[in-house]
């Protein structure tokens, strides 16, 4: 079988985008990205997203944004899998052209949090729980994760300076971002000034929900045109693995096992070992997610995860980068397209067009997106061509 | 709010009732039908005691619109006598910071109300620090 390769790549600025709709950032991301390769077309969209139903009355999003865009007469449909959403069309349009039913297949991301505001956008965010025993008890996407967190810290002795550690990382990276959200740098001083969500969860542990729109056009690498303008990426691995939805019917709750089985598997079907990657774009939703993904991967001992943050490892230059664009964190977390962001920096990187951000000679990424805390993992392993 | 589907859940919210899985012994809560330890079906009824102690918890400052009125709240990962987790909230806290292993009970609470839609109310489960005397008895 010929190799399954990113041919294009689109993204919007995250951000509050009060004057342009859903449909609108749908388009700019599709365009970019298939301006990128000239004369090939999709013949199936998958469109990535979590809260149009409830914050823009908008449901059918993915005929409505194939149809927006211009198409007629492709296979069209929305992809949900909660935070992982992107992660998921990217799954569906890589298994659309690896089963040979389609050449080409487009998986595109779009969010638009900003037509509700405050506690609207909280309920909104409830939805991905469980209804009947987690969000009608109060519980947020953030209280679950300040649970997480209480625990983690009990548990494991992590002080709880140690987790100012991932989003400043993440803000630090966001500076040579031009997509990304918060494009400044955070002193650690002002993480411990900042509000508290829900506790011991400040502002700065919760990556902000945002609009934003992105796009990967997946194709066989045999049905592109000879000459593409564009360097390109293969996926050389997937994983996908779920696990309990409500985190209180996990018997261990310090274990991400998803992410665990999810990256095992991906490596397997690359041929590499998670210790072989150049970089690791993982899902930051919660700054104490970050040491459990970590920890589940095999970068970091049990209940040792938080040490990381705590060296140089984790940086640009460091041994295992991670949220090299920014992250959820500070990049913003546009919901259903935030899984695709990941990707297409990650294609940045092995393109060696990330600017001031470029890992040296990266090769091989590891990019991963979750649904809530690790109830579902999507994990993709891809490598420069 | 959807009346149907609180009134479905009536057993669970006023008696904590799950199941109990007739092929090995696992007490589940909430119900489920499948067992999570064996993968056969287990449908057989079960009403838990309600005691059970406090494994984590948060105060939530930012509350969804249904639960606006009232933050902040403490919520609890709590595990019950028999086995399984559930989250709940926390009340009649008064002074008494949680902690981990800090014994609880369920006692019947307002969950919050429809936000004067219809002037409907929502009970459930909540839990409250068992009180010293009944721990000394």
């Amino acid at each position: 079988m010929s190799e399954i390769v990113i041919a294009g790549i689109g993204m919007t600025p995250v951000g509050e985008h009060w004057a342009t709709s859903l449909r609108e950032l749908a388009l700019e991301a599709i365009e970019k990205a298939l301006h990128e390769v000239e004369g090939l077309r999709p013949q199936a969209v998958f469109v990535a997203n979590m809260h149009a139903p409830v914050l823009s009355r908008q449901a059918n999003v993915g005929p409505l944004v194939a149809d927006f865009a211009g198409f007629r007469g492709v296979e069209a449909a929305t992809v949900e899998a909660g935070g992982a959403s992107g992660g998921m069309a990217l799954r569906a349009a890589y298994l659309a052209v690896a089963s040979g039913e389609v050449d080409a297949a487009l998986a595109v991301g779009v969010e638009k949090a900003t037509d509700r505001v405050g506690a609207g956008v909280e309920s909104a965010a409830a939805t991905v729980l469980d209804a009947d025993y987690e969000a009608e008890q109060g519980v947020t996407p953030a209280v679950q994760a300040a649970l997480i967190m209480q625990h983690y810290m009990q548990e494991t002795g992590a002080p709880r300076e140690a987790f100012a550690a991932f989003p400043l990382l993440a803000h630090q990276n966001a500076v040579g971002n031009p997509y990304a959200m918060y494009r400044k740098a955070v002193k650690e001083s002002v993480y411990h000034r900042v509000t508290m969500v829900s506790d011991p969860l400040n502002l700065f542990d919760a990556a902000p929900l945002a609009d934003g729109a992105a796009a990967v056009l997946v194709a066989r690498r045999d049905a592109l045109p000879p000459q593409t303008a564009q360097p390109l990426v293969k996926i050389a691995g997937f994983g996908v693995a779920n696990d309990t939805l409500a985190w209180h019917d996990r018997d261990d709750l310090l274990d991400f096992a998803a992410v665990r089985r999810s990256v095992e598997a991906a490596c397997r079907r690359a041929g590499c070992t998670p210790a072989e990657v150049d970089f690791f774009e993982l899902y930051d939703a919660f700054s104490v997610y970050v040491p459990l993904i970590l920890e589940a991967a095999g970068f970091a001992p049990r209940g040792e995860g938080w040490k990381m943050g705590q060296t140089d490892a984790l940086t640009l230059d460091g041994s295992l980068p991670i949220l090299t664009m920014g992250g959820l964190k500070a990049r913003g977390n546009p919901g259903g397209a935030t899984g695709l962001y990941q990707v297409a920096e990650a294609v940045l990187q092995l393109r060696g067009q990330a600017g001031d951000n470029q890992i040296p000679r990266a090769r091989r990424g590891l990019v991963q997106s979750l649904s809530g805390p690790a109830s579902l993992a999507v994990t993709t392993v891809l490598e420069a061509v | 709010m959807e009346i149907s589907r609180h009134w479905r859940l009536r057993k669970q919210r006023y008696a904590l009732e799950g199941e109990v899985c007739p092929h090995c012994g696992a007490k589940l809560f909430p119900p489920r039908d499948v067992c999570p330890h064996c993968g056969l079906e287990a449908k057989q009824t079960y009403t838990f005691v309600g005691t059970g102690t406090v494994v984590s918890w948060t105060t939530a400052r930012q509350a969804p619109e249904a639960f606006a009125e009232q933050a902040p709240y403490v919520v609890a990962l709590i595990q019950l006598d028999e086995g399984p987790k559930l989250t709940a909230q926390l009340t009649d806290l008064g002074d008494t910071e949680p902690y981990p292993g800090m014994p609880v009970e369920m006692v019947t609470r307002k969950l919050r109300s429809d936000r004067e839609e219809r002037g409907l109310i929502l009970y459930g489960y909540k839990f409250r620090p068992v009180l010293e005397r009944a721990l000394a008895e």
